[in-house]
């Protein structure tokens, strides 16, 4: 099995019939995910590369059965689309815009809660992959291979380098999930834990952290109290200064808060098997198993 | 981005909040007048830079003439001012602001910010005005009040009471806070903001509520729709090596150690810094070239890494997904080629392409050190930066 996203997804592209939707929707289908089609305001009708254009998310429910959307467009309509895709009942967002303003995404969130049937992942994440069987995002799908380990990371590359460690040592993954480094996301490690804890196929969890917030300070908390499975856990930005925002929103160590240090010692107590090496995550697995 | 306090003051006076009467000066020529214009027994001088601390490291002080303001404005003009907050370099002061002395009863603390958890901007008061907020907030937990504001809603004078009522204000107080609360929320959002705070909120003689100090910090994606606020970013006060990388939409942060590292995307170039410092060395930089960096990119982020005089070695840690590596691999041979790279570079590339990748920089025939692994990367980069 797998975790949101496999063979039963019917995946629609917001923003298709620009150039980063229209590779990544290609890639998609490459690897096997069922695209229906995308959704384009005002290009309703036309058809892109083979795939039939929508002017609202909800025709592309409608007319192409679609249940989960993949975001390509520009930070300032990013949070209108997963707005649309919400209201129309998709089960699945999944939203790779990044540099959302703050504020959209507070709206977005509170709009968020009053439609639970929505999972959004993301935004500012590289998306989805169930190897074998679906991918939504970017996450590059020759370095995966069909298997019985999840991951969950804040990060874009350092993903792939987790994935691409696993993969050479023989063990597949699951469902991967790049959940976003920005300070408001869909969904958090805890989410993503819980989605793995009821999946039979998921033996053991890569959790990869950065600095900032308290996201992983509250999923160990989550995981001494829930989690039975084991899992490796590592976290960026141990030699970060303070006051200076790493590349992502959300990495940012504050007011002496967020430290890698702080998560490590939390995870650590939490029974997690924290690498300080960003190598060792591949390693760490095997052990653990 | 940040701005300075007498920038801050400014807009929070446009929504309402009140503020003391003052003006800024670049030459101590300026403040003669200014210091005559405001009148009363004392003026206070604050120097103007992005840093908090100025207070203990001189930048702030009194004067009880006009003649003497103009003494201590020349003074302060100029020099480097160091506070815990800038760094033993510390920052030249370029303007001061002078604002009419008041005489106050108490001082209070006001702030806005995201609070991640929740999804909502949480408003903080404290009765412990003119500290270290951090410094309360791990002392005396106690003394910090918050609300949570409902983004749809915007605060609600109710909310503002509590805060008022759990500082210890008085009843005709609470109504002056509350309208310093309003306006302070309606600045936050009007400006997208990620921070503003009034450190310390004063409560006056007479009983007025003024913010004596101000700080704000704007959310930089929401940028774009605020131009009026882009120009009031001084470059004055950043790294000029930083505005530059900015420039070709790279994410570049200076540091202190001997390595420069070229890294895609913000996870792993954090994970290569601590990796490095694992290996025994010290990064020089955080540098991500991005997803989808392409050679004049990476021909920029060279003449970054080479002007930072402390680079001995260069570490690039590429995973290509979206970006090929053998693209990688024709913009650094392109980029050596053309600006004669010094020092020894180490490359780490996995992901697509890589074997045409590894093939292209081995045919190039320059002194590249390759690696397959993360691990092996940094031990060689460490090496090779301790060579004399």
């Amino acid at each position: 099995m797998s975790v949101l996203i496999d063979k039963s997804t019917r995946l629609i592209v917001q923003g298709l019939t620009g150039r980063e939707g229209t590779f990544h929707a290609k890639q998609a289908a490459a690897y096997g995910t069922t695209v229906v089609g995308g959704v384009t305001p005002g290009k309703g009708g036309t058809v892109h590369e083979g795939w039939p254009i929508f002017d609202t998310v909800q025709d592309a429910v409608k007319q192409a059965g679609a249940n989960a959307s993949v975001i390509f467009v520009p930070p300032p309509f990013a949070a209108d689309a997963i707005m649309e895709s919400a209201d129309a009942g998709l089960a699945l967002v999944v939203c790779i815009t990044e540099g959302i303003p703050t504020f959209d995404m507070m709206r977005v969130m509170t709009f968020l809660k009053e439609r639970p049937a929505t999972r959004l992942v993301g935004p500012n994440c590289p998306g989805l992959i169930s190897p074998g069987k679906a991918k939504a995002g970017i996450i590059p799908g020759n370095i995966c291979k069909e298997g019985r380990i999840g991951i969950v990371s804040k990060s874009g590359t350092l993903t792939y380098e987790a994935i691409h460690q696993l993969t050479r040592l023989g063990m597949g993954q699951t469902t991967c999930i790049g959940i976003g480094g920005d300070p408001l996301i869909g969904t958090s490690h805890i989410d993503a834990l819980k989605l793995f804890a009821a999946d039979p196929d998921t033996d053991a969890v890569v959790m990869i952290g950065e600095i900032g917030g308290s996201a992983e300070e509250d999923a160990a908390a989550w995981i001494t109290a829930n989690f039975r499975k084991p899992v490796v856990g590592f976290i960026a930005g141990q030699t970060a200064p303070p006051g200076r925002r790493m590349g992502h929103a959300g990495a940012i160590i504050a007011g002496g808060k967020g430290t890698a240090a702080e998560k490590m010692a939390a995870l650590t107590a939490a029974g997690v098997k924290v690498v300080k090496s960003p190598a060792d995550i591949g390693k760490a697995i095997k052990e653990v198993l | 981005m940040k701005i300075h306090e007498y920038q801050a003051k400014a807009i929070l006076a446009r929504h309402g909040v009140p503020v003391p009467h003052g003006e800024v000066a670049s030459h101590a020529s300026e403040v003669g007048e200014i210091a005559r214009r405001l009148g009363g027994a004392v003026v206070v001088v604050k120097a103007q830079i992005h840093a908090g601390g100025r207070g203990k490291g001189g930048g702030v002080k009194l004067a009880r003439s006009a003649d003497e303001a103009v003494q201590i404005a020349g003074a302060m003009i100029g020099m480097t001012l160091v506070t815990h907050q800038t760094g033993p370099e510390g920052r030249i002061v370029r303007r001061v602001l002078i604002e009419e002395g008041l005489q106050m009863q108490r001082e209070l603390y006001l702030s806005l910010v995201l609070d991640r958890r929740s999804g909502k901007p949480v408003m903080m008061a404290s009765a412990a005005g003119g500290m270290d907020i951090e410094e309360v907030a791990a002392k005396t937990p106690e003394k910090i009040v918050r609300v949570y504001i409902d983004p749809g809603v915007g605060i609600v004078p109710f909310e503002a009471r509590q805060l008022g009522f759990g500082i210890g204000l008085d009843g005709p107080q609470v109504n002056k806070f509350v309208k310093v609360a309003s306006a302070l929320y309606e600045a936050f959002v009007a400006t997208d903001a990620s921070l503003v705070e009034i450190n310390p909120l004063v409560v006056t003689q007479a009983g007025d509520l003024l913010a004596l100090d101000a700080k704000m910090t704007f959310d930089d994606n929401a940028l774009y729709r605020h131009t009026d606020l882009r120009d009031l970013r001084d470059l004055d006060e950043e790294d000029p090596l930083e505005i530059e990388a900015s420039k070709f939409n790279l994410n570049y942060i200076h540091l202190d150690g001997n390595i420069g590292c070229m890294v895609n995307g913000a996870g792993l170039a954090m994970a290569t810094m601590d990796i490095i410092k694992l290996a025994g060395g010290e990064p020089a930089n955080f540098l991500d070239v991005g997803g989808g960096a392409n050679a004049e990119q990476i021909r920029s982020a060279f003449k970054i890494l080479m002007s930072d005089k402390n680079v001995k070695a260069v570490l690039i840690n590429i995973f290509g997904g979206i970006l090929r590596c053998d693209v990688l691999a024709q913009g650094v041979i392109a980029a050596v080629q053309e600006l004669g790279v010094p020092v020894p570079i180490v490359i780490r590339m996995e992901g697509t392409n890589v074997d045409e990748g590894k093939r292209l920089l081995h045919e190039s025939g320059m002194n590249f050190t390759t690696a397959d692994a993360m691990d092996e990367a940094a031990t060689e980069v460490v090496r090779l930066a301790g060579e004399p």
